[in-house]
């Protein structure tokens, strides 16, 4: 990778953006850096998934401004925010498979529609994403309403990953898995953190992800990020909304043990 | 793009040496997917010169940047070297790389039973055998619905409190009162024009007046209830499909079923009772329309006035004529209901299905309504009618 380059993935600076009266994330700045998982947490409606689709461009933003690979976004030039679009892989929260193609089809779409390759390469590379992920090349013949929630996740991760972007924006993918799946799923984007060298944004509220994959958490508060860092960071936190979202009933489990 | 990147984007390249048996390639550049087609002209021009070399040499140590594309045109050209019982290594992957393409070479490696080739001809039968049993199950899908609206209905009547009065007039209101503006227009365009014709034609005759009957007639005992009846079915017909579709496969219908209540009784019943209902009000106001269509053409180009139109009117039809129109309506209706809800109930998963069902629903609803116009044209002609 360009090492001389520079060391951010996304930097986000003064970001604003609202709706209509409503200001929901206000001069919100946050850098992500190469290759690494960043979590972020935020409370339900409070702009985590506006943050990650203002990034990834499908809400307009008032103000500030969205770099990504260095590349700044949203100006005139379309062009250049369509090449940035095919750096970056996008896992929906309910997998957005298009429900009408098979999954190998699925997979191969983004293929198809930027590279000029060969039917069999294409197979063969969509066969090869479909085994990354962990599903068999015979799931590839089904249609997505007939995979389970967990087959669901791992297709759409391995439509995300078809142009083998850079960066890779997980809106909450754990969600609705059983802890077993969700285990096995937060290995698997760190593996293929490991080995593909992506960097990872992930919106999440599955605190066992936070602890074991994401290399820095930043938690979103009143539109802002108002901290960041390592877990052991965050947990430290004097800002009253983190101390509760980490200390409450639910995080007992990643508190030190006492005693 | 930044000054840096342009040695990330150089061209991709494969050179081939041979030293006795050994073989050695030795891509450089780039081989990410972006270059895609020369990586396959290269990997598939350097299959030609495996030869006899007993050793293949993989070096990596030139190659820039990879990606899974890369690394898989590379490792399947290993693997083709190697099934020709050759010594394949691979060297010089940088480390950065190396999980990578440690990765790609698991994949791909079971193989998958092809998918046996079937006989044309056996195909072509299976098609039509299948088509014939779609037909069969067809009517049994319709019969079945028909019985479950029957007990329904009855359950309802047994507790007349049950019916969900709120969503039957809302039903009537959408699919009744909405519609009423583009049934006026069209049944007025349509009587207006069968006049028009009809004194057109009639006129070399001299039997003009014979106008009022053709008009009076066809229209109050075919065209209007059949011409409504068609608009209905592609307007709340269609709808009907497609709201009971995404209901189901959004999973509502399963998540009233776990509540204990019944969709025919909840959703479908409301829904065809509305139809029922309504269809004859739109059938008369469609037949007036026409009437009226037909009296304004018989005034402006046959120079018949309005008080000898409906002299001539009185004189042609009879009640019997209206009663025929209107008794068809609700049977109609029912029709049209019945394949709407359980062309909705058949959707399945995929958005492609959804658009299906109701070009389905559409069609066969139209059918169905044409055919059950010439059955009631025979029934009424043998009661004498």
């Amino acid at each position: 990778m360009d090492e001389r380059g520079l060391s951010s993935a996304i930097r986000v600076t003064d970001l604003v953006v609202g709706f209509g009266r409503q200001i929901v994330l206000n001069e919100l700045s946050l850098e992500v850096r190469r290759g690494e998982i960043l979590g972020l947490v935020g409370a339900s409606g409070g702009g985590k998934s506006v943050l990650m689709r203002t990034i990834i461009g499908l809400i307009p933003r008032r103000s500030g401004t969205i770099e990504v690979m260095g590349t700044p976004l949203g100006g005139a030039d379309e062009r250049t925010t369509q090449a940035v679009a095919t750096r970056w892989g996008i896992l929906f929260q309910q997998g957005a498979l298009f429900s009408s193609l098979t999954v190998k089809q699925n997979v191969q779409f983004p293929l198809r529609e930027n590279l000029q390759m060969s039917q069999v390469l294409m197979d063969e590379v969509a066969t090869a994403k479909l085994e990354m992920v962990g599903l068999r090349a015979e799931d590839g013949d089904k249609f997505p309403a007939e995979l389970s929630g967990g087959m669901t996740k791992r297709a759409a991760l391995a439509r995300a990953l078809a142009l083998d972007p850079s960066i890779v924006f997980l809106d909450e993918p754990t969600s609705g898995l059983d802890p077993i799946s969700a285990g096995d799923f937060d290995a698997l984007i760190k593996t293929l953190q490991q080995t593909l060298g992506l960097t990872v944004f992930m919106v999440t509220h599955d605190l066992a992800s936070l602890n074991t994959v994401c290399d820095r958490v930043a938690a979103l508060a009143d539109g802002k990020i108002v901290a960041i860092g390592p877990m052991r960071d965050l947990l430290r936190s004097e800002h009253p909304w983190v101390k509760a979202y980490f200390h409450g009933k639910r995080s007992q489990m990643l508190q030190p043990k006492e005693s | 793009m930044p000054e840096g990147d342009i040695s990330l984007r150089s061209h991709p390249g494969l050179t081939a040496d041979t030293t006795d048996d050994v073989l050695e390639f030795r891509p450089s550049g780039s081989w990410v997917s972006r270059n895609v087609a020369e990586l396959e002209n290269l990997t598939e021009s350097a299959n030609t010169k495996l030869g006899r070399a007993m050793t293949v040499k993989l070096d990596l140590g030139a190659v820039s940047e990879i990606d899974t594309v890369g690394a898989w045109l590379i490792e399947k050209l290993g693997r083709r070297a190697a099934s020709g019982g050759r010594r394949v290594e691979m060297v010089g992957v940088a480390e950065n790389y190396s999980g990578l393409v440690e990765e790609v070479r698991q994949v791909n490696r079971r193989e998958i039973s092809p998918v046996p080739r079937q006989n044309p001809i056996v195909v072509k039968l299976t098609e039509m055998g299948r088509s014939s049993l779609g037909a069969a199950q067809d009517v049994t899908v319709f019969l079945d619905m028909l019985a479950a609206l029957f007990f329904a209905l009855a359950r309802t009547l047994r507790r007349p409190r049950s019916l969900r009065v709120t969503s039957l007039v809302y039903q009537m209101y959408r699919i009744g009162w909405q519609a009423i503006p583009i049934v006026v227009l069209i049944t007025f365009l349509i009587g207006a024009i069968i006049a028009q014709q009809g004194i057109f034609h009639f006129r070399r005759f001299g039997a003009e007046s014979y106008v009022v009957d053709m008009v009076g007639i066809l229209v109050l005992r075919e065209l209007g209830v059949l011409i409504v009846a068609i608009m209905v079915a592609g307007r709340s017909g269609s709808a009907y499909t497609a709201e009971i579709g995404s209901m189901k496969m959004r999973e509502e219908i399963d998540a009233l079923v776990t509540m204990g209540l019944d969709p025919v009784e909840v959703l479908i019943l409301p829904r065809i009772v509305a139809l029922i209902l309504t269809l004859p009000i739109l059938a008369f106001v469609g037949s007036m329309a026409a009437l009226y269509g037909g009296g304004l053409v018989a005034q402006l180009y046959g120079g018949m006035g309005p008080p000898i139109f409906i002299a001539r009117l009185r004189e042609a039809i009879s009640v019997t004529h209206f009663e025929v129109g209107m008794l068809k309506a609700p049977f109609m209706a029912l029709v049209i209901g019945i394949v709407a809800c359980s062309e909705g109930l058949r959707v399945k998963g995929s958005a492609e299905s959804l658009g299906q069902q109701t070009t389905t629903s559409v069609v066969k609803s139209i059918f169905l309504v044409i055919v059950l116009d010439g059955l009631f044209a025979v029934f009424f002609a043998s009661i004498g009618m």
